[in-house]
């Protein structure tokens, strides 16, 4: 018995396939380390209603933070916010210019202290309507949210209709204005 | 001996910020472990497998991260609480997805990661038993 033979000319070509895979394998690791993977965890909870909380006074003399405000029929922005947290500083010229124009800003702090927030809210201003006091994050990860800055536009049924992770950039605040538009009709 | 002072100086100016923002993990269960031992290892199979957010090669049960820190607690209150592991794991997938969790689901996305191993040893032990049988065919012929 002869051990079936391959012609010749498929061998010589086969004999490249295992460098052929090689550099394709190379190229894709290349091309995927030049543009790495977003990992940015987005809330599952855009287009659904608000979780029902109920957040004390983070600052003494201001109102605290229920739920039930959301869904009284106008659109709010909750900002998800924390004096420790650098971008936070960077929105709050972009927050300002938000409760100037017309939108209810409720805050929600993370993790943060009296003293913090107040020293945060003197030196970056102070465009929130309520702040609850998020001490243990738990609000935070009832909203799926995974890090601060973060706003979610919530509209007057208190239906979560968009999460902007990160902090409003300047550009971006007409971005914001219209989704807020939206969320009204 | 002046330059040593403005590099004092210098240093406590960056040193007072970084105290001012510094971010507090306040959650109760975060570093304190539950008094019940079985429901304490049942949270804490729970926390290997869950992912931290913001550290995201870690489980929450391994990272310092504060909202990991956010997470533990939770877990361990729901678990004190008598919820199920698999029910808090579920109730954080539906609000960060099957991302959150280290245990992966059979879904319509991840079902030919479970069915492709098992058809491919279904596949290697058919002709691998073909190949046997010849054999065992050849010697008995050989014997003969």
């Amino acid at each position: 018995m002869t051990p079936p033979q391959d012609s010749p000319q498929v061998g010589r070509w086969a004999i490249w396939l295992p460098l052929a895979l090689f550099v394709g394998f190379a190229a894709l690791a290349a091309f995927m380390l030049r543009h790495p993977a977003d990992n940015t965890v987005d809330s599952k909870l855009v287009g659904q209603p608000v979780p029902q909380f109920d957040l004390p006074p983070a600052l003494p003399g201001r109102p605290g933070l229920d739920s039930r405000v959301l869904g009284n029929g106008k659109v709010h922005l909750v900002n998800i916010f924390a004096s420790w947290c650098v971008p936070c500083g960077v929105e709050a010229p972009q927050l300002q210019a938000l409760a100037r124009a017309g939108v209810p800003i409720e805050g929600i702090s993370v993790r943060d202290t009296t003293e913090a927030l107040n020293q945060f809210l003197d030196r970056n201003g102070d465009p929130y309507q309520r702040i609850g006091a998020d001490d243990d994050g738990k609000v935070q990860l009832a909203l799926g949210s995974s890090g601060v800055p973060e706003t979610f536009v919530v509209d007057g049924e208190g239906i979560i209709r968009y999460q902007h992770i990160g902090e409003i950039r300047p550009e971006q605040l007409d971005m914001i204005l219209a989704k807020v538009r939206e969320a009204q009709q | 001996m002046n330059r040593l002072l403005t590099c004092l100086a210098a240093a406590s100016l960056l040193a007072a910020p970084a105290l001012a923002q510094q971010e507090e993990s306040t959650a109760p269960y975060a570093y304190r472990q539950l008094d019940d031992p079985a429901a304490e290892a049942k949270a804490q199979g729970l926390m290997e497998t869950l992912r931290c957010l913001q550290c995201q090669g870690q489980s929450i049960a391994d990272s310092d991260a504060p909202i990991a820190g956010s997470m533990r607690s939770l877990v361990r209150e729901r678990i004190a609480a008598g919820e199920s592991p698999e029910a808090i794991r579920g109730w954080l997938i539906r609000r960060y997805g099957d991302y959150v969790s280290y245990a992966p689901r059979v879904t319509s996305l991840t079902w030919p990661l479970f069915a492709v191993p098992a058809a491919l040893m279904l596949l290697a032990f058919l002709l691998l038993r073909k190949r046997f049988r010849r054999g065992t065919a050849d010697m008995a012929g050989d014997d003969a």
